[in-house]
């Protein structure tokens, strides 16, 4: 089995995307699942269904969603495992863009689209520049010069990565992104594999449910910004 | 390459590529304030947490900045000037049944792509972007110089296609200058304010309403922005292939958008309902129930129509330019 680490900003497009992507792995009789991680609430599943694609959502709520990403993927794996899919792909939007769930050996996409802001790409940190491609959403409603210009943003941000600009709504692209996909790493554990970027250093009151403000309230891992210069 | 990076002096390395400014930047390291030292020392001075919090690490940095120079590099080189022909060889129409026809079109030529509304135009232009392999609904195939493109021109980030739709807006919150002289940055040109003037400069031409270097991009009215893209994309675009999907009725001077395309000697198609651009155009495809129907090289003899046609579009024009005014229509001169 294949798997595919999927992390994007919050409404770039990965549901749209991937669903495009896997039609076109459908058409070759691939099948596949996928678990969506979210933070509150996740309304894909409908759209997951309408395209008869069997999906898991997982709702982090208190917890740092890409930790819970982290506790959770070897279970999903076994899931897909057992249910004899050809691909699984986790879909999972970065929120503050500190972390990202792609892990070693496993390939890593990155959506962003194009309408996010040229400085979008400097912003969003470990889940672009770890990505091993970058699908790019939305260039059908913006200029020529503007696509250019994101492009050129994003790689410098990850040199690295391929990139692919696909059109979420006319699915125009997704036959390369499928194509990628079927060049996936066969995936057999998780055993032992290593996320390409750390988690962050917190543990602190607010991570156990702290909600009062004040020094005396924050125990454990802090750091404090300076604003005497 | 990168063991050869470390020994380089910062300043050696900004002479070879001065876009590391911006990856430096990127990541939150002030490396022009340390242009004597080498990368090496530069990456000894860095505490670690720096890189994780642009997060990378050491040799990972050095990695990345090594393919960005690479990058920046094959951008320099001029991806059109290998670009001679491209070909649509037939698939089958939405019935199914064999394409009649095929095309090859050559740079500096503009085809026009004609036909009713939903008669598959757009198909058409979506095959060229995508570099079509028999991989879509047409089963069309698109061959470059006469040959397969391999997968990396397929995949290539910066693409062999340059688009123009009615759709598209320039979002950006930035002044016409400002936009011009980021998108020349991106595309490595080595004079930037040269071009910038250039391109103000045509895009005025092109444009019915005069507009300024300080106007917002986003300011700017529909023929304003149309003009603008089309210089831009005439002028700085990477793409050999530009593909325009009807150039507005007002606001733009059509046959001048023309006369710049054919100048920036790349491949043009354009789809239109406007007889005075196809006419203009050197061929123009006739497309019909999905399929290429039928080509046609415009003639002498239709060329000779052109004229006429130009006339009835400045009555037009200036029926237009009345109305706007608040004048009476009372009567409408003959041609």
């Amino acid at each position: 089995m294949k798997l595919i680490t999927v992390a994007g900003p919050p409404s770039c497009g990965k549901t749209s995307v991937i669903i495009h992507a896997l039609k076109e792995l459908q058409q070759q009789s691939a099948t596949s699942g996928v678990v969506k991680f979210d933070c509150l609430t996740a309304q894909d599943a409908a759209d997951y269904h309408r395209m008869a694609i069997p999906v898991k959502t997982g709702i982090s709520g208190g917890l740092c969603p890409d930790h819970f990403f982290v506790s959770n993927i070897e279970a999903a794996l076994e899931w897909a495992r057992q249910k004899e899919f050809d691909y699984l792909v986790t879909e999972s939007a970065g929120l503050c863009n500190r972390c990202s769930p792609h892990i070693r050996d496993v390939l890593a996409i990155c959506v962003i689209d194009n309408l996010s802001g040229v400085n979008t790409p400097k912003k969003i940190g470990p889940m672009l520049r770890s990505a091993d491609v970058v699908v790019i959403t939305r260039g059908d409603i913006v200029s020529q010069a503007e696509r250019e210009v994101f492009a050129f943003k994003v790689r410098q941000v990850n040199p690295r990565a391929r990139i692919i600009s696909m059109n979420g709504i006319t699915g125009q692209g997704a036959f390369y992104l499928a194509r990628v996909f079927s060049e996936a790493p066969e995936v057999k554990t998780l055993l032992e594999a290593t996320l390409r970027f750390t988690m962050p250093g917190a543990l602190c009151s607010y991570c156990l449910g702290e909600r009062k403000i004040g020094p005396d309230k924050q125990i454990g891992i802090s750091k404090l910004m300076d604003f005497s210069r | 390459m990168t063991y050869q990076l470390l020994n380089h002096t910062i300043a050696e390395l900004y002479r070879r590529c001065p876009a590391i400014a911006d990856f430096f930047a990127s990541h939150n390291m002030q490396a022009h304030a340390k242009m004597s030292i080498t990368l090496g020392d530069l990456m000894d001075s860095q505490k670690e947490h720096l890189f994780t919090e642009s997060a990378t690490a050491r040799d990972s940095f050095v990695a990345d900045l090594a393919s960005f120079m690479v990058q920046m590099q094959l951008l320099k080189s001029d991806a059109s000037a290998k670009v001679e022909s491209i070909t649509v060889i037939p698939g089958v129409d939405k019935s199914g049944t064999p394409e009649p026809c095929g095309v090859t079109l050559k740079t500096g030529e503009i085809t026009a792509v004609v036909g009713p509304t939903g008669s598959g135009k757009s198909r058409l232009l979506e095959d060229l972007e995508c570099l079509a392999q028999k991989d879509t609904p047409t089963k069309r195939r698109i061959l470059i110089n006469n040959v397969v493109p391999d997968e990396e021109t397929r995949f290539g980030a910066e693409g062999m296609v340059a688009q123009l739709s009615q759709n598209m807006n320039f979002v950006m919150d930035l002044q016409v200058s400002d936009f011009l002289t980021m998108h020349a940055e991106s595309r490595m040109v080595e004079n930037v304010s040269n071009i910038v003037q250039q391109i103000f400069a045509t895009a005025n031409e092109l444009s019915g309403e005069a507009f300024t270097m300080t106007t917002a991009v986003t300011q700017l009215s529909g023929g304003q922005s149309r003009a603008l893209m089309i210089a831009d994309t005439a002028l700085l675009s990477a793409a050999p292939i530009i593909l325009i999907d009807e150039i507005e009725n007002a606001g733009v001077d059509k046959i001048k958008a023309l006369a710049l395309l054919i100048k920036s000697n790349k491949i043009v198609l354009i789809s239109t309902h406007d007889p005075l651009l196809a006419l203009n155009a050197h061929r123009r495809v006739v497309i019909r129930n999905g399929g290429i129907h039928k080509v046609v090289t415009t003639t002498k003899k239709e060329r000779a129509n052109v004229h006429t046609l130009q006339q009835l579009d400045a009555l037009i024009a200036d029926i237009r330019w009345k109305l706007r005014n608040g004048e009476e229509i009372v009567t409408i001169p003959a041609l």
